[in-house]
């Protein structure tokens, strides 16, 4: 066991963290997932491009700088550290661009990758629909054969869109068996969002911002070279996506380990608020619960870096990386619960209010932690996976 | 950057655990709660010719001259096969501390005969007033006050102070003072004191970690097994959920175990830090474990002829020796945040 870092990963660290303090913007963003502040985001995400941090990991041919998985660990913790803006990108970069290079042909990558490295294409997720969330084998948006044309004709809706009313692409399951049931007869598409045929609504999440949309399909033609991963191979093409999203790539410790320091600071503001609970003070067991989140993350970067050695070095996580999004996602939810109790009667003001604290960042991030346990496979289907697939108990 | 045990570390883990699961069955730790001695039999000498009791004790009083991240792995096989034996009082603590403070005749009369099998020695550090295999332990080691000492037990009176997991044999002293041998006196050196309640604590997790792997083990094996409506009760999701859960707890109390054992062996400026956090999350992913174990077996865990007690009652006792989570959270927040006001 040797938990230190090299002179060239910490020489990286410096690196990122010199660009970040010249570059993330004093005043954060408004949220990515309003029309203006998702704007705003793009233009930061071009910056990111331009200076080769968008992708770190990624091949130099496709705007990364093939950064070790170690090094990406290292940006990720930088990157919350330094209180940079949301990535809203990232549905396409962590949870298409793994499938997109496991997957996709050649002509494929070098079409797609650059586009989606630069935030020129916008991607967003299309496998929920009205009666597909956690059985998502129940998928029921269809794709016709188009001989004629070279191509798939697709039709159906898809729902809980991330910001689907503001990305250009969408990846998404269609069935393109029609007598197949279940997961057999499901292909992986690409579907550029501005065809004819396609209609998005937009509608409020639970803090309000537009973030989520519904996709309507309507015989939207796509070429044979939007099929990724092959006609009817759809659903172990999109179970490759699954452990990507649930596992290291879309939270990873940085970002809980940063906001357990910014819980611990916030501890202490309230602490010395003597107004609290009339003269009383917080309540003294919040201490605890400060500490619990300040460990949770902790645990969470120790585990990641036993992962991060095991798929380095050939034991991949497999189903063992539902765990790591129980863990992240409760670990989330309680962080930001405590937040919330330390805040007392601040805890409601949203950032419009003239007296919020923090610009009303911990309202924001408790309804977005709350989302944690549903999205990427409700924890309860997590929990499905780890006790058949982990331990090996029986399936119904 | 490498978050893994070595190939030899891996391997000597596999040769205890071949060991144990020969030696020391079940029924063994059964005969260690009502034999007059309280031992394991053959079990001790066994692993102390493999070089385990001895791993910590130096290479020339005849142990291995190895360190915490060699031993954490071993004590979690301990822990797996609910050893009724004090190897983290003898090995994890007694020994180095010994090594560390010891003038030249107490270490060279105890560490050989440490290494060799002969002496088990169980310790009290911080104001516990109970030590474990006290009935037949040979050496005891006590903080008191403002000093660390040793007693042979010849020089003490043993008062048996049973505990509900009978393979303790748990005891409290009386001694007359003139027999101590002072090892650590006044503030000078209480580092030493320090480091060896933190190798407790880290040592007691990695057993805590073995017990709660074995109680995960016999209650998936069992709830695969037993059927009720016509199907097995694992298939049940009200089961599986519970067993995620505790599973879960298990997944990231181990790494946190392992890393304070990489931070004790390594000196590393944050270890009392560390080994109390991985007391606290394998405390608690332990009793988790042992209430879920006990309520997914139904009235079958709840005898004692049937074994699952026999590990259910050492996570009891081990979580809250050393310190329990409570405890321990307040040392980790004493180190995050500073003093409580």
């Amino acid at each position: 066991m040797d938990l230190t870092w090299s002179p060239e990963e910490e020489a990286f660290r410096a690196e990122c963290r010199a660009w970040l303090a010249d570059n993330v913007p004093s005043e954060p963003l408004p949220s990515g997932d309003t029309r203006e502040g998702f704007a705003l985001h793009v233009e930061w995400e071009r910056r990111l491009y331009e200076a080769g941090w968008a992708v770190v990991s990624w091949p130099r041919a496709y705007g990364g700088r093939e950064a070790s998985v170690w090094e990406w660990l290292i940006f990720e913790e930088e990157y919350y550290r330094a209180g940079a803006p949301q990535r809203v990108t990232q549905n396409g970069i962590f949870l298409l661009a793994p499938t997109l290079f496991e997957f996709g042909t050649p002509a494929q990558q070098d079409h797609f990758l650059p586009r989606m490295a630069a935030a020129e294409d916008l991607w967003c997720q299309g496998w929920s629909e009205p009666n597909a969330g956690s059985d998502l084998a129940n998928v029921r948006s269809r794709a016709v054969r188009d001989e004629a044309a070279g191509g798939w004709r697709l039709t159906g809706q898809k729902t809980w869109t991330t910001r689907g009313a503001f990305c250009t692409h969408l990846f998404g399951l269609f069935r393109t068996d029609p007598d197949s049931e279940r997961h057999r007869g499901l292909t992986y598409f690409l579907v550029p969002l501005d065809r004819e045929g396609v209609t998005v609504r937009g509608f409020g999440r639970l803090d309000g911002d537009e973030g989520f949309a519904e996709v309507f399909l309507e015989d939207v033609f796509v070429p044979d070279d939007h099929v990724l991963g092959g006609v009817n191979r759809g659903w172990e093409v999109a179970m490759a996506t699954t452990s990507s999203e649930r596992g290291l790539t879309l939270r990873s410790p940085g970002r809980f380990t940063a906001s357990a320091d910014r819980l611990i600071d916030l501890y202490r503001r309230r602490c010395s608020d003597a107004e609290a609970r009339q003269g009383l003070g917080i309540d003294p067991g919040l201490r605890d619960d400060v500490i619990r989140a300040w460990m949770d993350a902790e645990a969470y970067r120790l585990a990641t870096l036993r992962d991060v050695t095991d798929i380095v070095e050939g034991r991949p996580p497999g189903a063992r990386s539902s765990f790591a999004k129980l863990w992240w996602s409760e670990l989330d939810v309680r962080l930001h619960a405590t937040a919330m109790r330390l805040l007392g009667p601040y805890a409601e003001l949203t950032g419009d209010a003239p007296a919020a604290v923090d610009g009303g960042a911990w309202v924001k991030g408790w309804q977005f932690a709350l989302a944690g346990p549903i999205y990427a496979g409700t924890n309860e289907i997590q929990r499905n996976i780890v006790a058949e697939r982990v331990l090996g108990l029986p399936r119904r | 950057m490498r978050f893994a045990f070595t190939d030899e570390q891996l391997l000597f883990r596999d040769a205890v655990r071949d060991l144990l699961s020969k030696e020391c069955p079940p029924e063994v730790v059964r005969d260690a709660w009502v034999s007059p001695d309280g031992r394991s039999g053959v079990v001790w000498r066994a692993l102390a010719e493999m070089g385990v009791v001895g791993l910590t004790v130096p290479e020339a009083h005849g142990g291995l001259g190895l360190g915490e991240l060699d031993l954490v792995l071993l004590l979690t096989e301990a822990g797996r096969a609910a050893l009724p034996e004090p190897l983290v009082e003898t090995t994890a603590v007694a020994a180095p501390l010994l090594r560390d403070v010891a003038d030249g005749t107490v270490g060279s009369t105890w560490l050989p005969r440490i290494a060799a099998g002969e002496a088990i020695v169980s310790v009290a550090l911080a104001g516990d007033p109970f030590l474990p295999g006290a009935t037949y332990a040979e050496l005891f080691v006590v903080e008191r006050a403002d000093r660390l000492v040793a007693l042979p037990a010849s020089a003490v009176e043993v008062q048996p102070q049973p505990s509900v997991d009978g393979a303790r044999r748990l005891g409290s002293l009386r001694w007359d003072p003139e027999a101590e041998i002072v090892l650590v006196e006044g503030p000078e050196g209480w580092h030493a004191v320090n480091t060896a309640f933190d190798r407790g604590a880290l040592g007691t997790a990695a057993v805590l970690i073995g017990l709660a792997e074995h109680l995960l083990e016999v209650t998936v094996d069992y709830v695969r097994q037993r059927e009720q409506f016509g199907v097995p009760v694992g298939s049940f999701q009200a089961v599986k959920h519970q067993l995620a859960d505790a599973a879960l707890a298990l997944a990231f109390a181990t790494p946190v175990v392992h890393h304070a054992a990489y931070a004790m062996a390594t000196g590393a400026p944050t270890r009392s830090r560390d080994a109390s956090m991985a007391k606290c999350y394998a405390s608690e992913a332990a009793e988790r474990m042992a209430r879920t174990a006990l309520q997914c077996h139904g009235a079958i865990g709840y005898t004692v002829e049937y074994d699952l007690h026999l590990w259910m009652k050492r996570v009891w006792a081990l979580a809250a020796s050393w310190g329990d989570a409570a405890f321990h959270r307040h040392r980790v927040g004493l180190a995050v945040l500073g003093p409580p006001g």
